[in-house]
């Protein structure tokens, strides 16, 4: 049984003439890595909060079809209840944090599970051990860098032990240092833990070598799903879409266009890029 | 070579809270330039060109706009000059109507009637904002919004125009379509300054990047040099564009003259490996 199902659902904001998500079918698979593509205005940040139930709880519109997370229709769940199942990380980490330290900061979800200390205590310790933040562990939030407030909001999600992590273009306002840090940690999560994890972002580069599914989205709409190479290697339809491929990719994609060649499958990465190349010129 | 027309010498500036930003500065901005200024958040991107406008006064050393020294002259007076664009273009739209806000700046420089109306128009026209001109920016699209903001500055004719981030939180096309206008300015001969976290758009539309790490400038040169440099830039987190990496790796592998000691941009790739095939002679 997938860990998330979306069946039909349409939404409308309060207030809009037009629907923002137009008849959303997906299902995602307990483990899996999934990144949601699209050009601004695509609904993606929408679909988000209909995963953990902020929609239609707490943000007014018209919400039809259905969701079912862990087995739970969204409808009729408690928020609080989904909070225990689906963990988000926001683009700006600044909104997401209301505590002194680190620390409590990252404590401050589980408060409300009644857990024993002790088990609290060894979750924190845990979290942070993941996101590489235990020695910031005393310091005001406010006071760090992008990339570590990104990486306290991941830890503030997996310490409450969700199945499922939702980030929602975590690094779009960070600078390249912060950028690597979050990637790097969401590549370990991938690695390490078995955590399903559903990630919004335009940095195809990044993501082509660790992503299972790539999700499409354009005007409310999923209007392709596939693996990485799959996705990217339609460069045309991208390119029309507004979604930048990885840099090789388009190359490869050129290659074949304008010096009229057959490369069959084309390099989404940069390893397999040079790789290709050399097999080209070494006319293996 | 012409007169710069902004000289920072030895500059040095200390926030009053003690923390010493910029230490011994010196550089030159000429006639045509189009710089990108990149580093990490904290590096002092955003002190330095505040003090190109003199919205911040060196602590130490000086900084000559037009052969007057910022410390001698007001931020008014410098407006004429230097137009900034913030990083979040909600923090400078405030009218309700789009005209409005453009002919806001021209109106405090005490321009007639005539000359701000005439002001207004060529910034419409520019922007492709006419058809909208009666609306309020504040319900437009953040790609929108920073047009908006350039055409309020544009309207002032400044010579220097200076962007901070003025691609953060857009998607590709919204991107794109802002470079295109900021290269139109560039080309009707304002000096462009950006900072910047985007390297893609540091390689395809700057001149000469300005890179700063801790206060200083760590490297400073005409793009191509700068990129071609890759372990200084990772000193502070930086890389190249993926297409950059790829042209450096390859010509670790076969050192052949045909490939440059950096490509900046997919097409430039495509010309190398086109001769490169010629070279091999294969065929597609």
């Amino acid at each position: 049984m997938p860990i998330i199902e979306i069946k039909n659902l349409w939404f409308k904001y309060r207030g809009s003439p037009k629907w923002t998500l137009k008849n959303i079918n997906l299902d995602i698979e307990e483990g899996e890595f999934i990144v949601i593509m699209g050009p601004a205005e695509s609904g993606k940040s929408t679909l988000g909060l209909c995963l953990n139930g902020l929609i239609p709880h707490s943000i007014p519109g018209t919400f039809k079809g259905n969701v079912i997370v862990d087995g739970l229709n969204t409808r009729t769940e408690k928020v609080g209840r989904l909070a225990r199942i689906v963990g988000m990380v926001f683009q700006d980490p600044e909104s997401q944090f209301c505590m002194m330290s680190v620390e409590s900061e990252v404590a401050f979800g589980l408060e409300n599970l009644n857990l024993p200390n002790d088990e609290m205590i060894e979750r924190v310790e845990w979290a942070l051990d993941v996101v590489d933040m235990k020695e910031y562990r005393d310091k005001p939030p406010h006071r760090l860098s992008g990339g570590q407030k990104q990486r306290v909001a991941i830890a503030a999600a997996l310490a409450m032990k969700t199945k499922v992590l939702v980030l929602d273009d975590p690094t779009a306002s960070l600078d390249p240092i912060g950028k690597y840090e979050v990637f790097s940690v969401v590549k370990e999560l991938r690695e390490k833990y078995s955590i399903t994890i559903i990630l919004f972002t335009q940095e195809a580069e990044m993501v082509a070598e660790f992503a299972d599914r790539i999700v499409l989205m354009n005007a409310g709409e999923i209007v392709r799903i596939g693996t990485p190479r799959e996705i990217f290697s339609d460069v045309d339809f991208l390119m029309k879409l507004g979604v930048r491929p990885p840099q090789v990719t388009e190359l490869f994609h050129l290659i074949n266009k304008e010096l009229n060649c057959n490369v069959e499958q084309y390099p989404i990465t940069l390893d397999e890029a040079v790789q290709k190349t050399l097999k080209l010129l070494r006319r293996e | 070579m012409t007169d710069p027309y902004i000289v920072v010498e030895d500059l040095s500036f200390t926030y009053p809270d003690g923390t010493l930003a910029l230490e011994d500065i010196s550089l030159k901005i000429y006639e045509g330039d189009f710089v990108a200024i990149i580093g990490q958040n904290g590096s002092g991107k955003t002190t330095l060109v505040k003090h190109f406008n003199g919205l911040l006064k060196p602590t130490k050393g000086q900084v000559i706009v037009d052969g007057v020294d910022t410390r001698k002259s007001t931020v008014a007076e410098l407006a004429r000059k230097v137009g900034y664009l913030f990083q979040n273009p909600d923090h400078q739209i405030f009218s309700n109507t789009i005209e409005e806000e453009i002919a806001f700046g021209p109106r405090n420089l005490g321009l007639s009637e005539d000359e701000i109306k005439e002001r207004v128009e060529e910034a419409l026209e520019i922007f492709e904002l006419t058809k909208i001109r009666k609306e309020n920016p504040i319900f437009r699209s953040k790609g929108e919004k920073t047009r908006i903001a350039l055409a309020s500055i544009v309207a002032m004719r400044p010579k220097v125009l200076i962007l901070d981030e003025p691609t953060t939180g857009l998607d590709w096309r919204q991107s794109e379509k802002v470079m295109q206008y900021v290269k139109k300015m560039h080309d009707s001969g304002h000096i462009i300054i950006f900072i910047t976290h985007d390297m893609r758009i540091v390689a395809e539309y700057a001149k000469r990047v300005i890179v700063m790490h801790r206060g200083r400038i760590l490297l400073e040169g005409d793009v191509r040099d700068v990129f071609a440099q890759p372990e200084i830039l990772k000193e502070t987190f930086l890389f190249p564009p993926q297409i950059t990496q790829y042209a450096h790796a390859l010509k670790q592998n076969i050192t052949d003259k045909e490939i440059p000691k950096s490509v900046l941009t997919v097409r430039e790739m495509l010309d190398v490996i086109q001769k490169l095939f010629a070279k091999y002679n294969i065929k597609g």
